[in-house]
């Protein structure tokens, strides 16, 4: 017997459940786009299944754009201010 | 049509109870004296909600220190609701300083929205920036004075703009009255600037990233709610339908959003994260449209409360654990149930999902956008939806509450801590099922309707698949781990760049100076006190006898002067 907790995201079953769970809803989102009608202002939301392709796709750019934004801008953490300064505090509430 | 009564004005609880918490000793009714000014000042926002300006003449000049309509109630019973919650978090708070300076900060804000010109919003912007930056420096570490200094200089410089352009304003209208001002006179674009400062438009925004997340957990809280909302209030009554806006929003939403993937610190993460979606509420102001506007005051509304859940959930975890990095968090849901039930409702209400409160307002922002035919500005607002998402939607909850397990055990904060969280919850939630609620208060008939197959199929869609690519990449590592970092932008300019400059100049001034100096100085000890003491000194020739010859020589020169002046 051990004393640690089982919690339940510890189970990589349950893991696998939410993740089936959002496979589902994207398969189900994706199917109700052919199956019902819907109104559009713009040429580019006609393309079928328009939004979902475009959350995913937004979704890999911001990531990879901002592993190159990394490059660029990454200080390490006491680059403004010495790390001693946060020490000093004086717990207060 | 009534005439206001002086002792009705609504920010006039806040700033008494402002001074009497100082002077009470009793915790339980400091307690109380904090949660009956908001209150008490909801309860005469509504009985003055018709009556008419009120008007003074303070040295010939024509002020309205009160003036009410539809947007101003909004914000003004906003702003109360905020100051509930905010002050239910921060119960435990014994430092009377804070107590004092968060009530006094909302209740300024709240004389901002109903000054009805420029003199008295600036005295009220004032107020909100000294009781401000208390929230600040209550953090009491070198870093967060610092920090307070940094935004004191910058609000103070605002107010500074806004009192120029006010003047200059007269100057050229004999008015002082704030209405709608726009950008073709020199006055318009120097307050704009003003208001600019505060709603953290691009390059000027460095102030939001800087000080809140260095603000003591529950100054964050009420920090968040107010500055930056005021500005968007006088933006959407100073400047509606200014173009320029539309782009600058644009550019507002979707920079933050790179910023906000890599930043490791949480609360900065919502700081970043604010800006977005201020962004989106300037884009709404900028097209103007009815549906825009009331877009973007909706937008604002929710957005104090879903961000106020926000910071809340996150000062709670501060508060528990001592810690806000990213890479010092995870796994927190073990034993923080209920705050991470808590985020996760803030976290589905700024990524709009439907049944939550970002879903009725933001859908309005976007759909003004395509039926003024602004193609790209349609899909920059888009795009920052599966920002918002990302950031705020997915990487606040799952770095902090799953994620990688720290090993932190901390339990759930406080009742009082709870309890403020799960009205903010509540508020989303009601928000989102009944969005009439919302819609009755907003300036303009709202005739969006938010919940039709096609609004809440293409934002699921949105969302979920961009949730499954967060799904995938995650399984494939390819998501950016969180790294202990800084990240530079803007502020670089004056943390960094500055001071080095001035550093760099003064060692190469400094020297110069000397040397310049001693060079001077040697020449003035040739030439005059050489000379000096070549007549004056032991051997001159002026110093071989007593002066005494020359001493009576002039004392019989002032005589004659004298008699001469005497006579004339």
């Amino acid at each position: 017997m051990t004393k640690k907790k089982i919690y339940i995201f510890d189970k990589p079953e349950n893991v696998k459940r939410v993740l089936f769970g959002l496979y589902l809803l994207c398969a189900a989102l994706l199917i109700a786009d052919f199956i019902l009608e819907r109104y559009s202002y713009h040429e580019w939301e006609k393309i079928p299944a328009f939004y979902a392709l475009f959350g995913f796709t937004a979704y890999v750019i911001i990531v990879a754009s901002a592993a190159l934004l990394r490059k660029l801008v990454m200080r390490p953490e006491e680059y403004y201010e010495p790390p001693n300064s946060k020490t000093k505090a004086r717990k207060k509430t | 049509m009534n005439e206001m009564p002086l002792h009705m004005l609504p920010f006039l609880p806040f700033l008494i109870a402002g001074l009497l918490v100082v002077f009470t000793q009793n915790t339980f009714l400091r307690s109380a004296i904090l949660l009956a000014a908001p209150l008490i000042g909801a309860y005469m926002i509504w009985q003055t909600r018709n009556v008419v300006p009120l008007q003074a003449e303070i040295l010939n000049y024509n002020l309205t220190p009160f003036k009410t309509d539809k947007l101003s109630v909004l914000f003004g019973y906003l702003f109360c609701i905020a100051t509930v919650i905010a002050v239910m978090f921060s119960l435990h708070i014994k430092d009377k300083i804070q107590n004092s300076m968060g009530i006094i900060y909302a209740g300024s804000a709240l004389g901002a929205v109903f000054a009805g010109d420029l003199l008295s919003l600036f005295l009220f912007w004032e107020i909100m920036t000294v009781s401000s930056v208390f929230l600040v420096w209550a953090s009491n570490t070198e870093s967060a004075i610092r920090s307070g200094q940094r935004y004191l200089i910058i609000q103070i410089a605002s107010g500074l703009l806004l009192l120029a352009g006010a003047l200059m304003q007269l100057n050229d209208t004999g008015s002082l009255a704030f209405t709608q001002m726009g950008v073709t006179s020199t006055a318009g674009i120097v307050i704009l600037i003003a208001f600019g400062i505060k709603a953290a438009f691009p390059f000027m925004h460095n102030w939001v990233t800087d000080s809140y997340p260095a603000a003591t957990p529950t100054g964050a809280v009420f920090l968040c709610a107010f500055t930056t909302k005021v500005a968007v209030y006088t933006l959407a009554r100073g400047y509606a339908g200014t173009e320029i806006l539309i782009y600058i929003g644009a550019v507002m939403v979707l920079f933050p959003i790179f910023y906000a993937v890599i930043e490791n610190d949480m609360r900065r993460v919502l700081s970043y994260s604010m800006i977005n979606q201020i962004g989106f509420m300037v884009c709404g102001i900028g097209i103007g449209t009815e549906l825009a506007i009331n877009g973007a005051v909706g937008t604002a509304f929710n957005h104090v409360i879903y961000k106020g859940l926000l910071f809340m959930s996150m000062g709670a975890v501060l508060h528990m654990t001592g810690k806000i990095k990213a890479s010092e968090l995870g796994g927190l849901y073990k034993t923080m149930p209920i705050t991470t039930i808590l985020c996760i409702i803030g976290a589905a209400s700024i990524s709009a999902v439907p049944l939550f409160s970002g879903f009725v307002s933001k859908g309005m922002i976007v759909t003004a956008a395509i039926k003024e035919d602004l193609d790209i500005i349609w899909l920059c607002l888009l795009f920052a939806s599966a920002g918002v998402f990302h950031h705020a939607g997915i990487k606040i909850p799952y770095f902090a509450f799953f994620g990688h397990d720290s090993g932190i055990r901390a339990a759930d904060p406080p009742k009082h801590m709870l309890f403020a969280m799960g009205i903010a919850a509540a508020i989303c939630i009601l928000i989102g099922l009944q969005p009439h609620l919302l819609y009755n208060l907003l300036p303009y008939d709202v005739e969006y309707v938010a919940y039709d197959v096609t609004h809440v199929m293409t934002q699921m869609q949105l969302l979920f698949f961009a949730g499954l690519a967060f799904a995938w990449l995650n399984i494939t590592k390819l998501e950016p781990h969180d790294m202990p970092s800084t990240n530079i932008d803007v502020e670089w300019l004056y943390r960094r760049a500055m001071p080095c400059t001035i550093k760099g100049g003064l060692s190469i001034i400094i020297p110069a100076y000397k040397a310049t100096t001693r060079f001077i100085l040697g020449i003035l000890d040739k030439i005059v006190i050489g000379n000096l003491v070549r007549h004056h000194g032991e051997h001159g020739v002026l110093s071989r006898a007593w002066p005494i010859g020359s001493m009576v020589l002039w004392v019989a020169v002032l005589l004659c002067l004298y008699i001469v002046m005497y006579h004339v």
